[in-house]
């Protein structure tokens, strides 16, 4: 029997072409598997029975329409919502013969970093079940961890693909802006949103990658990749101009033994062959959080506009005007992470409020874009930590947004210049994986799974919690 | 209108654009289909559904910029129009803001004393709503009654809207306007542009000032507009309105006006404008649209001949009026085409075919000419018949010209003087200068003689014989 913890999404296509294990096999192992160990985490919301394909088989994030299979966003408001169409991702992985396992959890229409904002319960995090995987892919990244998919997709919009993958241990990618389709998926910030990859190694990441990436004709915001994605072989870095932005890792908040771990991999790069040096982005990182925080709830107000109970999804039990079921469906089918921020986004984009809004937030988004610009005039990737604390306990910030947000402090920064992002294991702080971003050039996602790929083998890290081994 | 006072009149145009499939999907663009037949995940707003972006809808509008001397800048953006409504499935209209594909034109509205030139602030391309029905309750509005259904094979349909300067100074000016526009929009072949199926719609923006005065005042909106002669009755009694209101010493204040097409003379219904907040923003899904110049310029090549240029031509073999009536109703290329002596075609052209209903692109124009040109020698009922049939395939005037009038004098005298001597009070007013009467008489003959009596001929005896 495979061992769905350890086997990598690589090995388990090896193990289907030499008919060591039959596609339909290895999707049930991985069924038995989620439910041994799913009703303690809750990665997922749904899954499926039948493999609808031979291949590896995969998780989808539940913002990803797929046709006949419910997609909810993990909120009220689309229970019941059967999409009637593939989302171009969910096609590309079907034609490429993966079986959807499944849908996973998140938070509400992808808004929160810690899987709690889900409105049919929050998912833990498998190496501590007391604390959260992270978010908004907290399900991806949490059934990826547990051996409960072999890879799986997520979407990142403010960092919701690195951290929760920083946080279950994970490999994780958030892709250049435009390279991957967004047709189909459920719109939280769409000149941020983007889906990517996750799984247990670089390898496989580069290898879903390459399914989904390229330009859609029904994402007019998507492009031609200027080069195909290759599987990274390099187990050196020679040559690599490090560059180590001195506000992403030392910024307040960042906890110790991530610190530590951060700067060991560091260490490790440069022993690697690296040519390692100090840069700086400081409006990035001063400006880089508010900034998302106007722009992305402002898109979000318009995207999240058309639940309104008449065509699917929720409605209120119709009670007087359409106006009064508008309200009434809004009020009892959106939690409260999307009704702030629908509250937060209208007041933004207000008149007499957009220039001083959204207005000057796009125009600060430009100058964040120019200041990574200059920083990759002298380095090839940027490196810090991913997030700057390890899983904390469920609860710990419901109560207090902004402490929430500030789990995408470093992040963000790098998602509104709409570069690619690879969070990579870099070791443990507290028992708890710490996660170690690279971000490269726009179209860089080569070179970031190749410098990943050689850290990734010189750090050694066992992706399997250590409650499982 | 009232001494003193001048009338500003600007409007907005909606023109629907007949092409084969929607704005941002690929649905058909159909009218007569059943209830949301013609709809995809895009056009009812489904999650992650995205759009793109029609590209002979783009083009065309270009091709109205040119027609309408636009600038066409580099770069259009749309951005979103939000505002919640059952019709609207995304809670937002793609639209175009503060950077449409044409801005800064002039159009030129032929007038008897030179060209009359309408500013155009701007043209731009949007998606169309979808249909709701409201049942039960009064008049199909949405207040009182039932329940609301909603047809969304409209959703998503590409909308030009051309916004004028207040550049228009009576309601006169302004029909005329929009029947240039309206024509000059049929002949690129871009839009029906038929307002009794709506697409073709508009909105007029009213105020008026002192004559000689350059302020604008606060103006009224007039909606619900479904005919140009409705639209200038509306205007009309909208100035009067406002003139009475700032001469007895009032205020006009800033308000929608809709108009009740089917009873004229009901006071309009009003629409505070409650402060409508849209919340434009760029629309995300979307990236700039920045036509290449090439194609641009391929557009500009491509422009016909437009209405405006026709109609100074055709002015100086037919005069200003028929000139305009023939351009803008469609009919000058008939008009063109038949043979004959040039004010008699136009007049027919314009007047007695149109009367007919007869379309004028199935008239066989040759023999036309030749029907025209017998008018006089054959019996009215005849020509009638003939201008009636002239559509139809395979006509020949030669049938209708065969049918002798009366034109023998002999035949005709004894009528003439039958008639004379049946009326004396009108000869003797007719003898005491009232020369008007002779039409009369032409009348008492033709009914006399079944339309039968050769016109020039009766004209002729009956001038000789009211002399004598």
């Amino acid at each position: 029997m495979v061992d769905t913890l350890r086997l990598t999404a690589e090995e388990a296509t090896g193990l289907i072409e030499r008919g060591e294990v039959s596609g339909a096999e290895l999707h049930r192992a991985y069924l038995d598997a989620i439910a041994e160990r799913d009703p303690e985490l809750h990665s997922y919301l749904c899954t499926v029975e039948q493999p609808d394909g031979a291949g590896v088989p995969i998780a989808l994030k539940d913002v990803i329409s797929t046709r006949g299979v419910e997609t909810t966003a993990a909120s009220k408001i689309l229970a019941g919502y059967k999409p009637v169409f593939d989302a171009t991702v969910a096609a590309r992985v079907k034609d490429a013969g993966l079986p959807l396992l499944g849908k996973t959890n998140l938070d509400e229409f992808a808004m929160g970093s810690s899987t709690e904002n889900s409105a049919y319960g929050p998912t833990r995090n498998p190496w501590d079940p007391s604390r959260v995987p992270g978010g908004s892919s907290g399900g991806s990244t949490a059934a990826v961890a547990a051996g409960l998919a072999p890879w799986a997709l997520g979407s990142d919009t403010g960092g919701s693909i690195k951290q929760p993958a920083a946080l279950c241990g994970v490999v994780g990618l958030r892709p250049t802006y435009g390279t991957v389709s967004r047709y189909g998926i459920v719109a939280f910030a769409s000149s941020l949103d983007q889906v990517g990859p996750i799984a247990k190694t670089v390898r496989d990441c580069a290898l879903l990658h390459r399914i989904i990436a390229g330009r859609d004709p029904v994402d007019s915001t998507t492009v031609d990749l200027p080069e195909p994605i290759e599987l990274p072989e390099a187990e050196d870095l020679k040559g690599l101009r490090v560059g180590v932005p001195t506000e992403l890792n030392e910024a307040e908040g960042i906890e110790p033994g991530v610190s530590e771990a951060a700067k060991r991999t560091i260490e490790l790069a440069r022993e690697l062959g690296a040519e390692v040096g100090e840069c700086s982005l400081p409006r990035s990182v001063e400006f880089g959080l508010p900034c998302y925080y106007l722009i992305a709830p402002s898109e979000a107000s318009s995207n999240l506009a058309r639940y309104d109970g008449v065509r699917y999804g929720y409605r209120a039990e119709p009670n007087g005007d359409v106006r009064s079921m508008y309200d009434r469906t809004r009020r009892e089918g959106f939690g409260d992470e999307p009704k702030r921020r629908i509250m937060l986004g209208t007041y933004a984009l207000s008149a007499g409020y957009y220039d001083a809004y959204y207005g000057q937030a796009q125009k600060v988004r430009t100058v964040i874009r120019d200041e990574h610009a200059a920083a990759f005039e002298d380095f090839d990737i940027l490196v810090s930590p991913t997030s700057p604390t390890v899983a904390f306990e469920l609860g710990a910030r419901t109560a207090n947004p902004l402490a929430m947000y500030a789990a995408d402090l470093l992040t963000i920064p790098s998602n509104m210049a709409g570069l690619p992002g690879l969070s990579i294991p870099c070791g443990l702080s507290e028992g708890l994986p710490v996660g170690f971003q690279l971000i490269g050039r726009q179209f860089s996602e080569n070179l970031l799974f190749r410098a990943g790929h050689a850290l990734e083998r010189a750090l050694s890290f066992d992706y399997v919690p250590e409650r499982y081994r | 209108m009232s001494t003193g006072w001048e009338p500003v009149i600007g409007l907005e145009i909606h023109v629907h654009l007949k092409t084969q499939t929607k704005m941002f999907c690929r649905c058909p663009v159909a009218y007569f289909e059943p209830p949301n037949s013609q709809t995809c995940p895009v056009c009812l707003a489904f999650p992650g559904a995205l759009p793109v972006p029609n590209r002979k809808a783009v083009e065309w509008t270009i091709l109205l910029g040119h027609a309408l001397g636009c600038e066409i800048p580099g770069q259009a953006i749309f951005h979103r129009k939000n505002y919640f409504y059952p019709d609207n499935p995304k809670g937002y209209q793609i639209s175009q803001y503060d950077e449409p594909l044409c801005v800064n034109g002039s159009f030129a509205v032929p007038e008897e004393e030179g060209d009359h030139i309408v500013g155009i602030e701007r043209a731009h391309l949007e998606e169309d709503a979808a249909k709701t029905i409201h049942v039960g309750g009064a008049e199909g509005r949405i207040h009182g009654s039932d329940r609301s259904l909603v047809d969304f094979n409209r959703a998503g349909t590409p909308l030009v809207e051309i916004v004028t300067r207040p550049d228009l100074r009576s309601p006169d000016e302004a029909k005329a306007f929009l029947q240039l526009l309206r024509q000059t929009v049929v002949e690129l072949g871009i839009s029906d542009a038929e307002m009794e199926k709506g697409s073709l719609r508009f909105d007029v923006n009213v105020s008026v000032r002192p004559e000689g005065s350059d302020e604008l005042r606060t103006r009224t909106e007039l909606k619900n507009m479904n005919s140009f002669n409705f639209a200038a009755k509306g205007i009309e009694r909208e100035v009067r309105r406002q003139v009475e209101i700032y001469e007895s010493g009032g205020e006009v204040e800033q308000e929608t006006l809709h108009f009740d097409p089917g009873n004229e003379s009901a006071p309009p219904l009003r629409s505070k404008e409650e402060a409508q907040d849209y919340r434009y923003f760029p629309e995300p899904d979307l990236v700039p649209l920045e036509p290449e110049p090439e194609v641009v310029e391929r557009l500009r090549a491509e422009l016909p001949e437009l209405p405006s240029a026709r109609i100074r031509q055709l002015e100086a073999e037919v005069g200003f009026g028929l000139a305009e009536g023939l351009v803008t109703s469609g009919r000058d290329a008939l008009y063109s085409r038949t043979p004959g002596e040039h004010a008699a075609v136009a007049n027919v052209v314009m007047n007695e075919l149109a009367a007919t209903g007869v379309d004028p692109a199935s008239v066989n124009a040759e023999e036309l000419g030749k029907v025209i040109e017998q008018r006089g020698e054959i019996p009215r009922a005849a020509f009638t018949e003939a201008l009636a049939a002239s559509g139809s395939p395979g006509f020949s005037a030669d049938s209708y010209l065969a049918e002798a009038s009366i034109s023998d004098a002999s035949e005709l005298d004894p009528v003439i003087d039958r008639i004379l001597s049946a009326n004396e009070g009108q000869v003797a007013e007719y003898r005491g200068g009232k020369e008007g009467l002779l039409g009369f008489f032409v009348g008492q003959v033709m009914k006399e003689t079944g339309g039968k009596a050769n016109p020039k001929i009766v004209n002729e005896r009956l001038r000789e014989k009211l002399q004598g």
